[in-house]
């Protein structure tokens, strides 16, 4: 039975592990920006919005990528932060 | 007045060589004024792939360094009308050539030829800053690999760092049969990844080694699956709107380039 679960699980296409490894190495490619100044912008985000509402600091992803320009004008950088939300302060509105 | 458009891929073994080769010859098919500049200095191949190897006189580093005149150091392709190419130097160094003097050369060349295509060498030293120095467009070619992805990718960065904005892709050597049985990137993957455009798909075809054998460009050959990708991206280049053949068999794969195009032009 495990067997066959491991199987399945590793029947995963080559192409996607590639896709998948790829735009992983490429997050840190990309992102020609020291750790610390990731930290920094982090710690200053958190400051602002947790005068409005609850996050979960600990799940809090924020990463420098780039995207394509909604304008078409080709690909711009983009500081891409994933901010979990554990409630909305009322005293904040 | 012509345009100077850069080849090139930051990993090396992907096609940079064959596809300007394939691609100059296209354009004088086409009627087209053509220069081909081999830029790898010391790691000449442009030449032989071209089959011109043994007309060489003059070099590029002769030419910028003074040593003779552009008509001189230009080799006439007997077979294509229009067609010259400025081999590189094989004995000097990359250092040989500054960016100036290739900005220098390309304007001057720009004044009596319709394109002017520079084979860049692999890597990002003074080669690849010296290729890009003098050009206005840059095609880049990658395999469906993840070395050749990724080093596109860093060579996408560097391009726009130097103001070359929209980058053309070209991806290489595609196996639709792999595509399909998902062993291989497909097209849609890579430009997810790469967030450029695409210029050309060429399938992996045996005849590109044949006709490198004989020196050859197969672009000229009527029948086969690579020299007919070529002939496509040749007509892009010259600004003619060309359906996308569906090298992947997968569905939807026009159907979203085309959208992916529609929606870029508009």
């Amino acid at each position: 039975m495990l067997e066959m679960l491991n199987k399945l699980l590793r029947k995963r296409s080559s192409r996607d592990v590639a896709k998948e490894r790829l735009k992983l190495v490429l997050i840190h490619d990309r992102a020609n920006v020291s750790p610390q100044f990731l930290e920094m912008v982090k710690g200053e985000i958190i400051k602002v919005i947790q005068n409005y509402m609850e996050i979960d600091e600990e799940a809090l992803d924020i990463q420098l990528t780039k995207t394509v320009s909604e304008e078409g004008e080709g690909v711009v950088p983009a500081l891409i932060a994933n901010i979990p939300i554990k409630s909305v302060k009322s005293c904040g509105r | 007045m012509g345009e100077v458009i850069v080849i090139t891929s930051g990993k090396g073994g992907v096609g940079k060589t064959t596809t300007t080769a394939n691609l100059g010859t296209g354009l004088s098919l086409n009627g087209k004024k053509v220069v081909l500049i081999d830029t790898d200095i010391g790691l000449r191949n442009l030449d032989v792939v071209m089959g011109l190897e043994n007309r060489i006189v003059y070099d590029l580093v002769d030419l910028v360094e003074g040593v003779c005149r552009i008509k001189q150091a230009l080799i006439k392709d007997k077979r294509f009308e229009g067609l010259y190419l400025l081999p590189a130097a094989q004995t000097r160094d990359k250092n040989a050539v500054t960016p100036e003097q290739m900005i220098k050369l390309c304007d001057e060349l720009r004044e009596e030829y319709d394109y002017i295509l520079v084979d860049c060498p692999a890597g990002i030293e003074q080669g690849f800053k010296n290729a890009i120095a003098g050009t206005d467009r840059a095609i880049v070619v990658t395999t469906p690999e993840v070395s050749a992805v990724r080093d596109a990718d860093r060579i996408i960065g560097l391009l726009e760092a130097n103001e070359l904005k929209n980058p053309k892709l070209i991806v290489n050597r595609v196996r639709p049969d792999m595509v399909k049985k998902g062993d291989m990137m497909s097209i849609e993957d890579i430009i997810d990844i790469l967030a450029i455009d695409l210029i050309g798909v060429v399938p992996d075809d045996e005849n590109i080694i044949i006709s490198t054998n004989r020196g050859e460009p197969l672009v000229a050959n009527g029948k086969s699956m690579a020299g007919k990708a070529y002939r496509n991206i040749t007509r892009r280049i010259m600004g003619e709107e060309v359906p996308f053949a569906d090298l992947t068999g997968q569905d939807g794969f026009l159907a979203k380039v085309k959208k992916m195009f529609g929606f870029r032009s508009a």
